[in-house]
């Protein structure tokens, strides 16, 4: 069985004004709207894709979080995932637990291919990835523009500062995803209700055999320095004119 | 006492402005030891070029054919070798840092912490969250061994003027050969590189196409400036992905920005709000951009941005 196993992550929608909490505890998450990293959707509709070329048999999409992730394992289960793992998790885990994690996983679905979100627009940690391709002793391709599957191997296209990057790995392999790989597909009203019967397995990390190990404490959350709102000049010679008194054009 | 290994980013030949940036934030930490690892297949001349950068007190030359092509898989075990006596592993907040350093994390079991902004003591670190909506202080275990990757945009480069010695570095360990380099497409190499440039205009969907654009490139050309542009304008492939400038794309901090057609989304005003001027030129006045910029003006981009270039071209700047 050719399986693809994709990690998702349940965030707060990338269209939520996010706020600090006044007491600098954390940021307001009470109420907020939540969805599937952007990423990861990403990720998941990459992995289908591969599927419908017939290059895979199954794919898996696994997420850790608290009770209510089960909405975005729906959500991708109705994207057209066949299975969903929900590893419960209360608390936060560490982008290092959340590897051990997927090594756990690893085990227990002996994937081809693990499809993960470059990086989750909540913390912006870009590690998870990395961390569990270390782990796994296998290749990496973070920022995934293209992903071409052949017999054992996979050619992927990179999206890094200089450029398009091409590397040729062994599979199986994890890969990270860019925005420019695909555009996820809208989710119809008829895969909603299939996915309802769909297999949603519920794990705890106990059950995994993984101890949670925070080696990070957020001690304390602020707003961002906030810029000075400037002014509006009448025309182009004004602005070269204050461009030049403030020293940045000659 | 501190003891931080920066892990050098280079192209083969030159060294990345980046790796001078790390240091000005390891140098942050009072009585910090800094030395910089270069991997590479010829480290000559990447290494004397690290060895003269201000407050770095050793480079590790690590050669090896291997190493001419930054793959993580190849570069983790080798910087995992040397990790042993340092206490903080830091490397740029670029495509490159961030494919390699989770690796090594991992791989030596401890946390890694992102975007460095800070560094305020041995165990509290800054860093944003969220798109850099919030800033949270971070503090690591004491006595623990930390990896991070340094917010390149929150500090300026070292100064030049150190001497610090160059030692070779031979190590014995097998290099996995499951990861092969094939090819880097480039982009232009005639202008400057959006994450170091002084300069830096950004163009967005207001463009309209692939060959509107150029007329940015022609404002880009007569200021020596690098051009960026926002996501939608990528997404639409007016413009190369490497040009995205943004939360999910290159964060920036240039002397001067010029946003021009761009509405200012969230996340893409993470990318350049280091910035230390920011000009907006674009047609709707409430258009959110307005709300950052130093300098705002409200208008037709096709008039304002060859007006602009007219007279700066007048100027001779």
């Amino acid at each position: 069985m050719k399986r693809i196993l994709v990690g998702i992550k349940r965030v707060v929608d990338a269209n939520v004004r996010i706020r600090v909490k006044s007491d600098g505890t954390g940021v307001e998450t009470d109420g907020v709207k939540m969805a599937i990293n952007p990423f990861d959707e990403i990720a998941l509709e990459e992995a289908l894709r591969i599927k419908e070329r017939g290059m895979a048999d199954e794919v898996v999409v696994a997420t850790i979080g608290v009770a209510d992730a089960q909405q975005q394992l729906r959500t991708a289960l109705a994207m057209g995932a066949d299975r969903a793992l929900h590893v419960r998790s209360d608390t936060g885990v560490e982008p290092l637990t959340a590897a051990n994690v997927f090594m756990k996983l690893i085990a227990r679905e002996e994937p081809l291919l693990v499809i993960l979100g470059k990086q989750a627009i909540d913390d912006d940690n870009s590690q998870t990835g990395p961390m569990l391709a270390a782990l796994w002793n296998r290749p990496q391709a973070t920022f995934a523009s293209k992903i071409e599957l052949n017999e054992g191997t996979a050619r992927v296209t990179r999206e890094v500062d200089a450029g398009l990057e091409t590397i040729e790995i062994d599979l199986p392999a994890v890969v990270t995803t860019d925005l420019r790989l695909n555009e996820p597909r809208y989710v119809k009203l008829p895969d909603i209700m299939k996915a309802k019967k769909k297999p949603l397995d519920t794990l705890t990390l106990a059950e995994l055999g993984v101890e949670p190990r925070p080696q990070l404490k957020s001690v304390r959350f602020e707003p961002p320095a906030q810029r000075q709102k400037g002014v509006l000049v009448k025309d182009v010679a004004e602005l070269v004119g204050e461009l030049r008194k403030r020293g940045v054009l000659s | 006492m501190s003891q931080i290994l920066i892990v050098a980013e280079h192209d083969g030949t030159t060294l990345n402005p980046a790796t001078a940036k790390c240091v000005s934030c390891a140098r942050a930490l009072s009585g910090a030891q800094v030395t910089i690892a270069v991997c590479a297949a010829d480290a000559g001349r990447i290494a004397v070029q690290a060895a003269s950068i201000a407050g770095v007190s050793r480079v590790l030359k690590i050669e090896n054919p291997a190493n001419a092509h930054p793959l993580a898989a190849l570069l983790a075990p080798q910087i995992v070798a040397i990790a042993a006596d340092f206490t903080h592993l830091l490397g740029p907040s670029t495509t490159f840092g961030k494919d390699l350093m989770p690796r090594i994390a991992a791989l030596l079991n401890c946390a890694q912490v992102s975007n460095i902004m800070a560094l305020e003591d041995a165990t509290h670190l800054r860093r944003p969250i969220y798109a850099g909506n919030a800033i949270v202080t971070v503090e690591s275990q004491a006595g623990a061994k930390l990896v991070g990757t340094v917010r390149i945009a929150s500090f300026e480069m070292a100064p030049g003027g150190g001497q610090a010695a160059v030692e070779a570095v031979t190590l014995d360990i097998p290099l996995p050969a499951h990861t092969r380099f094939v090819s880097l497409s480039a982009g232009k190499a005639d202008r400057p590189d959006l994450q170091s440039a002084t300069r830096v205009i950004s163009g967005g969907r207001a463009l309209g196409s692939a060959e509107n654009f150029k007329i940015l490139y022609a404002l880009a050309d007569e200021l020596g400036a690098a051009v960026g542009a926002s996501r939608a304008a990528v997404d639409a492939g007016y413009a190369a992905n490497d040009m995205q400038v943004g939360q999910t794309g290159k964060i920036i901090a240039p002397e001067l920005y010029i946003a021009i057609g761009i509405s200012g989304a969230i996340q893409h005003l993470t990318g350049i709000k280091d910035a230390r001027t920011i000009v907006a030129i674009n047609k709707d006045a409430e258009a959110p951009i307005f709300e950052i910029a130093d300098f705002g003006l409200v208008g037709d981009l096709f008039q304002i941005v060859p007006e602009l270039q007219r007279l700066v071209t007048k100027s001779g700047d």
